[in-house]
This record gives structure tokens, C-alpha cells and sequence, in this order.
């Protein structure tokens, strides 16, 4: 098996699938209504998205595994996905912060994803990109509208934000396999994403009327799968099923 | 559309006509533009279609569903997903839109249209019961994710708009 391209593989999708499984915590728990429905549908397009993406990575492996397998039978330290996507939702700004900061990142990646020379990928970063740019403004969009909101909202976002910045340069970190993947072509080299991710955050932020945290020291360590203490709850959660019914269906 | 129709088999249109989409029953799947081609190959009919959203619940359904309209009329047939190239609400047929509209789905307006509708908040997206375009957007998420949903200020009527997706 192409190994690098596996990990590579897993390495987009963990994020999908961690990110819409916190988002799929809030099903029937949103704020209201809209934010509920909305947070949901994001959810489902980030799972669908996650399915194309495990499908590919099982054929690649080329053994038994199929996309279930992969998705809910690895121990925690292989899974790959950013420490950004794992941070829990403490209350809805930091759910639409966190959705935010990686809906930017998502759209830029997919963008310069439907340039790769792998076949598959391509058509999956074709797809998807087309449903992000509707997350990225919806996360956009309630930025603004609680940043520049009560004082209460703004207090409550600039919070999220000085809280969740720490783990938006690891977004930008590349694995080994990355740099293989990048080197043949297949994937995309994310340093050249950091600048234009930062200038349209930064653009939000202002005119949401909140500050853009000043901060030198960034936590990493998600891409290689050493996770945050929340981790582990979210994981147990989401494997249960498989793990107390192995082979269930639905 | 044109290329799209050409790539099903005359004598499997009539069939996949009558399958519908479960989550929008009065469209068949082909005025959704949801079947990218249908052929026979020694008395075995490959499908292939395409989804939506990557999240629609409805492909798995739908997949079944043709497989049990085509057993009904004495054909062993198989669906394929493809991804590439990528659906958009351009190819929902005019007979489509307008079976939306009848069921109380305004029809996807053009790229341009639907970002001001849904982010300037335009009045410009249709009510689908009262005709009036005084409608506010209430969320941009509806009851599917390729829908979101609108209120007409006149008539008061709360109704679904399809995205436009390109």
C-alpha cells in the first residue's frame, strides 16, 4: 500500500470527521432552532464528505478495512485530525468561532485541493468545496453578527477567539507524508495558505469590531496524534456503539 | 442537460422517471439531474448517479429504489456513485423547477441572485405561496442542507428556497 498517500488521506479527513462529530453533539441542544438545523447540516456535509474521503483511504490500503473500520476502530493516537477541530463546545461562540476559524482554512485547502494530480481527491475537494463556501458564510456571518452585537456577545466572542487562536498554526504544520504527497503533486502545501488565512480573518474580526489576539506561543501536536485532554471523551462517544456491538449496522 | 440525457438508454428513461427523490417526491430523479448515465450491458443495467450534497441521506435510498424499479421490469441492474464532475442546481431541469415551485420550494435564482438574497437579505427570492417577493431569509440552513428557509412578510407563509449550487 501507498502509505503516505493513506496518511495523507486520513490526515484531511480526520478533521471532517472530528469537527462533525462535535457539531452532531449539538443536534437537538443548538441555541435555537436555525443555529441548531444549521449546525447539523454542516455536520451531515462534513460526514459525507468524511465517507468519500475513508472510502478512498480503504482502497488505498487495499486489505479487509472498509470506511467503517476506519472511522470508528482506531485508537486515539492515530487519529491525525488538528486540536483546533477537538476543542469542545463550551457555549456557541466558541462552537462558531472554532467553525470559523477552520471553515476559512477548509475553503482555501479545497480550493487549492481541486488542483492535485490524484484523481479522486480532486473530484472529492470539487464537491466539497462547493458546500463549504456555504459554511464559511454562515460562520462569517454570526461572527459579525455577535462580535458587533450586545456587549455580552462581543465579551463572549473575543473570548473564543483569544482561546481557540492557539490552535490555528497548526493548520499550516506539514507531517512527513504531507511533504511526500506535496513533492509528487498530490497535495496541497498548506505554508502557502497562511498568509491569505490570516488577512481574511483578520478582515472578519475588524468588522465584527473585535481584537485579533496577539499571541507568540501555538499548540500543536494534533497532526502527529497526540491529542487534547478532551479527546478522549469525544472519541468514547462516538465509538461506542462499535465498540460494545462490533460489526452493528444500522 | 443535453450530454446528460443522451448518456440514458431509451429504454430505461421511462423506468427511472418514475423514481422519485424521497426527501422531494414530486421530483423523479432525472429532472433533479441526479442520474449521470444509465446503460445495458449484456442484460445488466449500470446507473450511475451523482449526489447533491456528499451528506445527502436520500443517495442510499435512492439507489435502492432503482434497483427496485428496474427488478420490477425484469432487469438485474447495479448503481455506481460518482463524484466527478460535480452536481449543481444547474441541472434541475425547467419541468423541475417548476414541480418545485408547485410544491412549495422556490427554485434556485443564478449564483449572483442567491448570495444577495441569502447574505444582502435582497427581496428577491419568490414566495412560493403568495407569489410576493417580500421574503426575509430566517435561516440558511433549512430543512435539508441543499435548502434554507424563507418567510414572506406579506402572506406570512414560512417556505423552503433551494440553494444554488455551483
Amino acid at each position: 500500500m501507498n502509505s503516505s498517500l493513506y496518511k495523507y488521506i486520513l490526515g484531511v479527513a480526520d478533521n471532517c470527521l472530528i469537527l462533525g462529530q462535535r457539531l452532531g453533539e449539538l443536534c437537538g441542544h443548538g441555541p435555537n432552532l436555525e443555529t441548531d438545523i444549521a449546525c447539523t447540516n454542516i455536520s451531515l456535509d462534513l460526514f459525507g464528505q468524511v465517507r468519500s474521503y475513508y472510502q478512498y483511504a480503504a482502497k488505498v490500503a487495499g486489505d479487509n478495512r472498509t470506511e467503517d473500520d476506519i472511522a470508528m476502530l482506531r485508537p486515539e493516537r492515530e487519529y491525525v485530525n488538528v486540536l483546533l477541530v477537538e476543542q469542545p463546545n463550551t457555549d456557541f461562540a466558541f462552537t462558531i468561532v472554532r467553525q470559523f476559524l477552520f471553515d476559512v482554512y477548509h475553503y482555501l485547502f479545497l480550493n487549492e485541493l481541486q488542483k492535485s494530480k490524484d484523481e479522486t481527491l480532486h473530484a472529492i475537494a470539487r464537491k466539497s468545496s462547493k458546500e463549504v463556501s456555504y459554511h464559511l458564510r454562515f460562520s462569517s456571518d454570526w461572527i459579525k453578527r455577535l462580535g458587533d452585537g450586545t456587549e455580552e456577545s462581543h465579551n463572549k466572542m473575543q473570548n473564543a477567539f483569544n482561546e481557540l487562536w492557539k490552535y490555528t498554526d497548526e493548520l499550516f504544520h506539514l507531517t512527513d507524508a504531507d511533504l511526500d504527497m506535496i513533492s509528487q503533486g498530490i497535495a496541497v502545501d498548506t505554508r502557502g495558505l497562511k498568509g491569505e488565512y490570516y488577512s481574511i480573518i483578520t478582515e472578519v474580526i475588524e468588522e465584527a469590531k473585535l481584537k485579533t489576539p496577539d499571541l507568540k506561543y501555538f499548540q500543536k501536536g494534533g497532526k502527529l496524534g497526540v491529542h487534547t485532554e478532551h479527546f478522549g471523551y469525544l472519541l468514547s462517544e462516538l465509538q461506542y456503539m462499535q465498540r460494545a456491538y462490533p460489526k452493528m449496522q444500522w | 442537460m443535453a450530454i446528460l440525457e443522451l448518456n440514458i438508454d431509451k429504454r430505461l428513461k421511462p423506468i427511472l422517471e418514475k423514481v422519485s427523490d424521497p426527501e422531494i417526491p414530486v421530483l423523479s430523479i432525472l429532472q433533479m439531474g441526479v442520474v449521470r448515465s444509465a446503460h445495458l450491458f449484456d442484460g445488466k443495467v449500470i446507473v450511475k448517479i451523482t449526489p447533491t450534497y456528499s451528506g445527502c441521506p436520500a443517495m442510499d435510498v435512492i439507489g435502492e429504489d432503482i434497483n427496485k424499479a428496474m427488478e420490477e421490469n425484469g432487469y438485474k441492474s447495479k448503481v455506481e456513485l460518482v463524484l466527478s464532475p460535480a452536481w449543481t442546481t444547474d441541472w434541475i431541469t425547467e419541468k423541475g423547477r417548476n414541480a418545485l415551485a408547485k410544491y412549495g420550494i422556490a427554485p434556485p435564482l443564478d449564483a449572483l441572485a442567491d448570495k444577495a438574497a441569502l447574505l444582502d437579505n435582497k427581496k428577491i427570492v419568490k414566495c412560493t405561496n403568495c407569489g410576493s417577493t417580500n421574503t426575509i431569509v430566517v435561516s440558511q440552513f433549512g430543512s435539508t442542507a441543499c435548502k434554507a428557509l424563507f418567510k414572506c412578510e406579506d402572506c406570512k407563509e414560512p417556505f423552503d428556497y433551494f440553494k444554488c449550487l455551483k
